[in-house]
């Protein structure tokens, strides 16, 4: 095992998947040898592959996805570097029609291409660099979407996101990016559609992702000292969603908590709510509740920023409306 | 220039099928045979075909949501293509694109395009990905006078041009954007003017001269097939029907649409074979019976083949 950060391990997974396949690309802004992207993912790619592969783009972010596409539909492997999430906005047409060829063409077509994009608040970077976008990505069909909360996991997954033949949609949080975890020394993959139980507990369930899944286990502590047992769900893909884990966590639990970064309505967790209430509303001993930020845009100054980020406090609050603490 | 007689005769044949094929579609459609919305490319033929019949089979195209032209121009199947309109499980996306999605990638046909400018990247990207690549392979991408006015030509034809893109980009000026005048949406007259702003050619040309398209896409495919970029053409033609079928036209001056109906491509191109010799009004005739045929064989194959079963629209989501 060795000891990488979590922007580190992302580095490293391209390394390891440009190395692997020649078709695999990148193309987005500011990605090469001065900069590395602003979180410094792409670091040393442009050295090692020239730039033909690492390609620096005008700030030109329907050219970007539109050229991935492009170039995925006529046999290369793009990975398309979107730097914040807020900004497949710009390139809005390509996100949301474009991206549809495979299945408005009969299925004639594989569209293997990676969205790379960093999401999250916390950084004072206001409305327009802090956005998730879970709840709006996964309404645009043909798109998968992947949101890791730990070095191992980012690394892992990114590699089977690139291997994928359809879009996937990989977001990292910005608040991740330095966190450090142990990665194995050979490779490995993490497959899509699969969740991981971050911890085990017996009373409640939290579903939570990427930077959420971290405050979840700090608030299980919490409730561990008054008696809760939290069981902390990591579903890691947005879409597809692994429900099975989720929904055999709730028999277990009977009570569910959704921890989600995102304006309530239209969220994420909305989705993981109906499911449940859909699929296994039987086995719940108390309401669904939702953790999420307040149906406003992102401020900027950190004390309104705070106050809009889901909390552990919150989760605390949340999780003891629906189950006492032993006395 | 110098252009074959087989050459030529094939692309007269292309003009004739395109013609053929959309006045059927229009009657089909007016007859409710056609379910959705359909846009007729009758009048602009000799742009698609004189652009076409300088591509290799294994040469891309996008195209537009006015796309049936350029389709067949680049070898599309008329059967195929009707069996689409017609929403059957024949067609060429099994009923799941209909007119504005079609698609070919065997004949390098990257989709027709219900977004006005959405395959301008598109062009680029395929065009980025036969440069890494190595293949010699080009790109046109087809795209309205109105789609020059989008975003998406400043962000793909600069790009393209940076980085030396074998892309020929066709503007096919047919002086409408759905219903709005070029000229009330543009203060430059030649649209390819705009190619100065991004440092590549401009050429500008008569869209309803199917040789003269021919020779000015000639030697744009062929800077881009030696690594010399994108250049900017631009077709002046008419569109002869509305933005839609069904579209009462009340914007167009009667007699701008005579002044161009006089301009019709294909009975001009038709005069110009049997003057120089390369067939005979026989030829022509027999030409035309064999593409009324094909037609005919296609609404045929069309109205022949089965629905889709409704469960297969969950198919071909994922790969």
């Amino acid at each position: 095992m060795k000891e990488l950060r979590y922007n580190q391990a992302i580095s490293e997974a391209l390394d390891e998947e440009m190395a692997r396949d020649p078709s695999v690309f990148i193309m987005g802004e500011d990605i090469g040898e001065h900069w590395g992207g602003p979180f410094g993912q792409f670091h040393g790619l442009a050295e090692k592959y020239g730039t033909k592969r690492i390609r620096e783009t005008p700030i030109s972010e329907t050219a970007i996805l539109g050229g991935a596409i492009g170039a995925a539909a006529t046999g290369l492997r793009p990975i398309a570097a979107m730097m914040f999430v807020d900004f497949l906005g710009v390139s809005g047409d390509e996100l949301l029609n474009q991206l549809q060829m495979r299945y408005m063409f009969g299925g004639k077509i594989k569209l293997p291409l990676t969205i790379i994009a960093v999401t999250g608040a916390g950084a004072a970077a206001a409305a327009q660099h802090s956005k998730s976008l879970y709840g709006w990505l996964m309404n645009i069909q043909s798109l998968k979407i992947v949101a890791p909360a730990t070095p191992y996991d980012a690394k892992g997954l990114l590699k089977t996101a690139i291997r994928d033949d359809n879009p996937v949609a990989f977001l990292t949080h910005k608040m991740l990016g330095g966190m450090k975890g142990q990665i194995p020394e050979e490779e490995y993959t993490i497959p899509l559609g699969q969740a991981d139980t971050k911890r085990e507990g017996k009373d409640v369930t939290v579903v939570a992702l990427a930077l959420m899944v971290h405050r979840a286990l700090n608030a299980a502590k919490k409730l561990e000292e008054q008696g809760i047992s939290i069981e902390v769900i990591d579903p890691r893909t947005v879409k597809p969603l692994d429900k099975e884990t989720i929904i055999q966590s709730v028999k277990k639990t009977g009570r569910l908590v959704i921890m989600d970064e995102e304006p309530k309505t239209g969220s994420w967790a909305g989705e993981v709510a109906a499911i449940i209430a859909e699929e296994a509303f039987d086995y719940l001993d108390a309401p669904i509740k939702r953790v999420c930020a307040p149906d406003t845009p992102i401020p900027f100054s950190p004390v309104l920023e705070k106050f809009w980020m889901p909390s552990e406090e919150a989760l605390i609050k949340a999780v003891l409306e629906i189950k006492k603490p032993k006395a | 220039m110098h252009i074959e007689k087989e050459k030529l005769i094939e692309m007269y044949r292309t003009m004739v099928r395109i013609r053929e094929f959309e006045e059927r579609v229009s009657k089909e459609f007016a007859a409710g045979n056609i379910p959705g919305f359909v846009h007729i490319y009758t009048g602009e033929e000799a742009v698609a075909t004189g652009v076409c019949a300088n591509l290799r089979k294994d040469d891309y195209i996008t195209s537009t949501h006015r796309g049936h032209g350029h389709l067949i121009a680049k070898g599309g199947r008329t059967d195929l293509m009707m069996a689409e309109l017609y929403g059957r499980r024949t067609g060429y996306c099994r009923g799941k694109g209909g007119s504005m999605h079609i698609a070919d990638t065997e004949l390098g046909i990257l989709g027709a395009n219900g977004i006005v400018g959405g395959g301008i990247n598109i062009a680029g990207g395929a065009a980025l990905s036969a440069q890494m690549r190595g293949t010699n392979q080009a790109v046109v991408c087809f795209l309205g006078d109105g789609a020059s006015n989008r975003g998406t030509f400043h962000e793909g034809v600069n790009m393209a041009a940076c980085w030396n893109l074998p892309v020929v980009y066709v503007i096919e000026n047919n002086l409408y954007a759905e219903k709005t005048r070029i000229t009330d949406t543009a203060r430059v007259t030649n649209l390819a003017d705009r190619a100065t702003a991004y440092g590549i050619p401009d050429v500008t040309v008569d869209g309803n001269d199917v040789t003269a398209v021919y020779e000015a896409i000639h030697e744009a495919i062929s800077r881009a097939r030696q690594g010399k970029g994108p250049t900017l053409v631009e077709c002046k033609t008419y569109r002869w029907h509305g933005h839609f079928e069904g579209d009462r036209q009340t914007y167009k001056p009667k007699e701008e649409a005579e002044a161009w109906k006089k301009k019709d491509p294909v009975p001009a191109f038709r005069k110009k074979l049997i003057e120089t010799g390369v067939f005979t009004q026989a030829d022509a005739e027999r030409i035309h019976q064999m593409i009324a045929d094909e037609i005919e064989n296609a609404v045929k194959f069309a109205r022949e083949s089965p629905l889709p079963a409704p469960e297969e629209t969950l198919e071909d989501v994922y790969a």
